[in-house]
């Protein structure tokens, strides 16, 4: 018996911890920047590139006809050396818009040499995924002022942070301005629909609103336009520069300098270079934007949205739960009624979370956010405000769902304070509710933290309903920005559990998203940890006031 | 009308167990088993109240009360008065109905379900159980310490002027002023004086039971209930609890339930004895444990039963 109840926790625990190194182990490897390689293929091509994954197989006898007749017997040797076996090599050959993928099988008997050459770079691109290349020539308004790779890299290395810089300043300007007098735009427009909508089209006030529109958007038109030739100015300044690069295969191709995100010489890195590069890129990751779709950039906004989603559903849940479960424990008649409704909340955590997802969708959004929309945003219409999904709904549905895992551990906090407490307490002359308030809850505080940790790391993790309430692959703009009101609850927003599933399997090339997954889910996995980790150091914190409690 | 016809059945019963109205008086050949017989066959008779009570001021009088936990009766018809500034010991054998007699004045069992009471009880002249009372009101005025040590899961500071936060009092100074003297009244304010913001938790067992009188007497109350407030302690830190009690007579009164006939001896005025939900003799302590009047009284307190 000893052996079975062992070994099933044995084998729940190498789950548990197989699926945790596989994470780690996919997801934090993801950012080293790897040793760029060039092979010369037997069939006379070449390949430059990084090394993703490596596996051994059993190479078919019809592989070999479609190598070269002079490669054949070189090949078959080598095969036959490894016992019939080869090792194949999945190299990340990008440079898509050449070959036409991202990356590519090939098995070692394929290959005839293998070389690291010196001056390999690994271009990250802002679109088109990345380059990688030898640098051939540096380019200033048309004119290559260099041909040695060395110094051609020298002038990369001084001349890139200007360009970045300036895009920097563009995108500033794009964000804030622009969006900015979108939004001014907006307002007057929909100020002019709400006197119309008030007054009747041909009312005095919505003629007056509409010169205002009028007056307003000439006026906004031309800062819109000033904005623009801004930005022009600094896109023309980058123009200027470009980066000639040499493909493996010797194909030249100019990579405009304001394209690249990062410029790495693989093989040239020290060991510190390399980790400054792996630190530099998870920085980027938890802290910029996506870009190409979600496969590069970082994941900020999902980030946010999914600790702002969280948050706002445990400031949502707790109080209920508590004051539900404080109904069920301490006011309740116990009876068959009460007994009825334990059960029935108990059952609620066994509901499939895709059916809260349809509820918040039908409820939610289509029945109090449209009738808010009616009442409040009719001018908005028919585009919805609150009528669509949105972080306060999925909030709240994320609430619906986590509502059991609150009130069952706060229902058992309460009963497990002693009756004893409660009788000194009424004996003091305290009523129910000071007893409840001054004895009872905070007793009762560390069960409740539990349910608040227990929720936090259901609804953070929880994917399947935000896909209908609110969550979405892209969203422009966060929940909480500094705009006024500062606070969006109608807006959509991004999501880490989302982003793993959009990316694995929504994307167009989920080979390339795979990296990308992976680290997404280590991520989201350290987020849950860390939410967890400061609600039990709280309940810790707690507890240790209760110590030495004798009865 | 009801009241008058209970006075005439129990004219009716026979007084056995008064020695004016027959049998020697000497306490030998009193009559025995009478009053047992007379409760196992549910009959009513008078409790044998010693005279000397009379001349007592009472701060709790208890007229022919009553209660039922649902259909059983726990409670028969108990009449006693609790005299002013005195200890008064509550003694019998487990499930006499000491402590639901002790609960009772200040309305403990209003907690449980299925509770009815007959009767009255009134402290210092105001009916506790006249309806429109407010039970809040009078368990301030009531204090009560518990058979376990409960003390609530905060500072001592907090714990002691519990009563006074319930109440809203906000001033630092009052709450201290209050707070010492509390623990200075329960013998505590020597140990507890330089951690009085530690948890209460912490406390020994002892010390906890002695911060559960200070919190009771925090509140000043006109009544202190004690349910066998030394059951879970040692000997030692009974003996201090004991001390206390002996200090606390005068300026409180003292009504308290015990299992130990020597505490009872040693700390109390006047004894009560029950048996089985009635009131079988009270009187001055020294009475009840050398000369009862009543020999099933003088059996259970040189412990030939109970």
């Amino acid at each position: 018996m000893v052996w079975l109840t062992g070994g099933a926790l044995a084998i729940c625990v190498l789950m548990i911890v197989g699926m945790l190194a596989l994470i780690v182990a996919q997801g934090s490897g993801t950012f080293w920047p790897q040793h760029i390689v060039r092979w010369q293929t037997r069939a006379g091509a070449t390949l430059m590139g990084e090394i993703a994954d490596v596996e051994r197989h059993r190479p078919e006898p019809e592989a070999f006809e479609r190598l070269p007749e002079a490669a054949r017997a070189a090949a078959r040797a080598f095969v036959e050396r490894e016992g019939g076996e080869s090792e194949r090599r999945l190299l990340r050959v990008e440079n898509f818009e050449l070959t036409g993928k991202h990356y590519t099988w090939v098995s070692d008997y394929e290959i005839a040499s293998e070389s690291e050459p010196e001056w390999a770079l690994a271009l990250e691109r802002r679109a088109g995924g990345r380059f990688y290349g030898t640098p051939k020539a540096y380019v200033r308004d048309g004119e290559r002022l260099t041909t040695e790779p060395a110094a051609t890299w020298a002038l990369v290395e001084q001349e890139l942070p200007g360009v970045q810089d300036r895009i920097a300043t563009a995108d500033a300007i794009r964000r804030d301005d622009i969006g900015r007098v979108n939004h001014e735009i907006e307002d007057s427009r929909l100020a002019v629909r709400r006197a119309e909508l008030a007054d009747g089209v041909d009312a005095p006030s919505a003629r007056v609103a509409r010169e205002l529109f009028a007056a307003r958007e000439s006026e906004l038109s031309k800062e819109f336009a000033r904005l623009r030739g801004e930005i022009d100015a600094l896109e023309r300044q980058n123009a200027r520069y470009a980066l000639i690069v040499e493909t493996g295969d010797g194909v030249e191709q100019s990579i405009p300098l304001d394209q690249i995100v990062r410029a790495i010489p693989a093989n040239r890195l020290g060991p510190l270079e390399r980790l400054g590069v792996y630190g530099s890129r998870w920085a980027e990751f938890v802290s910029a934007e996506p870009r190409e779709s979600s496969t590069e950039g970082g994941v900020l906004p999902a980030i946010f949205g999914t600790v702002a989603m969280t948050l706002v559903m445990s400031i949502l849940v707790v109080p209920f739960g508590v004051l539900a479960a404080l109904y069920l424990r301490e006011y309740a008649k116990p009876g068959p009624l009460v007994s009825f409704v334990r059960i029935a909340v108990n059952n609620l955590a066994g509901v499939p979370s895709i059916v809260f997802g349809v509820f918040g969708l039908g409820f939610f959004c289509y029945l109090v956010g449209a009738s808010i929309d009616q009442v409040f945003y009719a001018e908005r219409l028919p585009s919805p405000t609150f009528g669509t999904g949105g972080v306060l709904w999925a909030s709240l549905t994320l609430a619906l769902l986590t509502l059991p895992v609150v009130i069952v551990p706060t229902e058992e906090a309460l009963a497990a304070v002693p009756s004893s407490m409660r009788e000194g307490s009424y004996a003091c002359g305290a009523t129910k509710w000071q007893t409840i308030r001054r004895i009872v809850l905070p007793r009762a505080m560390p069960g409740i933290l539990t349910g608040m940790i227990l929720a936090i790391a259901r609804g953070a993790g929880e994917v399947a309903p935000l896909v209908l309430v609110g969550a979405a692959p892209l969203a422009p703009e966060l929940p909480i920005d500094g705009e006024a009101p500062f606070v969006h609850p109608s807006r959509s927003f991004m999501h880490l559990g989302y982003q793993i599933y959009h990316l694995g399997f929504q994307s167009r090339n989920s080979e390339a998203a795979k990296p990308m997954v992976y680290t997404t889910t280590l991520l989201l996995i350290g987020l849950v940890v860390l939410l967890n980790v400061v609600a039990i150091a709280v309940r810790a914190k707690l507890r240790r006031r209760f110590q030495g409690a004798q009865v | 009308m009801i009241r008058a016809q209970r006075e005439v059945t129990k004219k009716s019963v026979v007084k056995p167990m008064s020695p004016e109205s027959g049998g020697p008086k000497s306490a030998v050949e009193r009559p025995t088993r009478k009053v047992f017989d007379a409760v196992k066959e549910k009959r009513v008779f008078d409790a044998e109240i010693h005279p000397s009570l009379s001349t007592e001021e009472m701060v709790l009088e208890i007229d022919d009360f009553s209660l039922f936990y649902g259909a059983s009766q726990a409670l028969w018809e108990i009449s006693m008065g609790i005299p002013k500034g005195k200890v008064t010991a509550l003694i019998g054998p487990s499930g006499c109905g000491k402590s639901t007699l002790l609960r009772s004045v200040n309305r403990m069992n209003d907690l449980i379900d299925h509770v009815r009471i007959g009767g009255t009880m009134r402290l210092n002249g105001d009916s506790i159980y006249a309806p429109g009372v407010d039970v809040i009101e009078l368990r301030k005025r009531i204090g009560m310490v518990f058979q376990k040590p409960n003390p609530f899961p905060m500072s001592i500071f907090e714990n002691v002027i519990y009563s006074l936060r319930i109440d809203g009092e906000r001033k630092k100074s009052v709450l201290e002023e209050v707070c010492e003297a509390s623990l200075r009244g329960a013998g505590l304010w020597e140990e507890a004086k330089d951690r009085l913001h530690d948890s209460a938790l912490r406390l020994s067992g002892g010390q906890q039971q002695r911060l559960c009188i200070a919190r009771a007497i925090a509140a000043e109350p006109e009544v202190l209930l004690l349910d066998e407030p030394c059951s879970a302690l040692d000997p030692i830190a009974t003996g201090r609890i004991e001390d206390l009690i002996e200090e606390l007579k005068g300026s409180y009164s003292i009504l308290m339930v015990t299992h130990n006939m020597q505490q009872a001896s040693r700390t109390s005025d006047y004894t009560a004895f029950m048996y089985l939900g009635r009131l079988v003799e009270y009187g001055p302590t020294e009475d009840v444990f050398v000369q009862p009047k009543l020999a099933e009284t003088e059996d259970y307190v040189t412990g030939r039963f109970g």
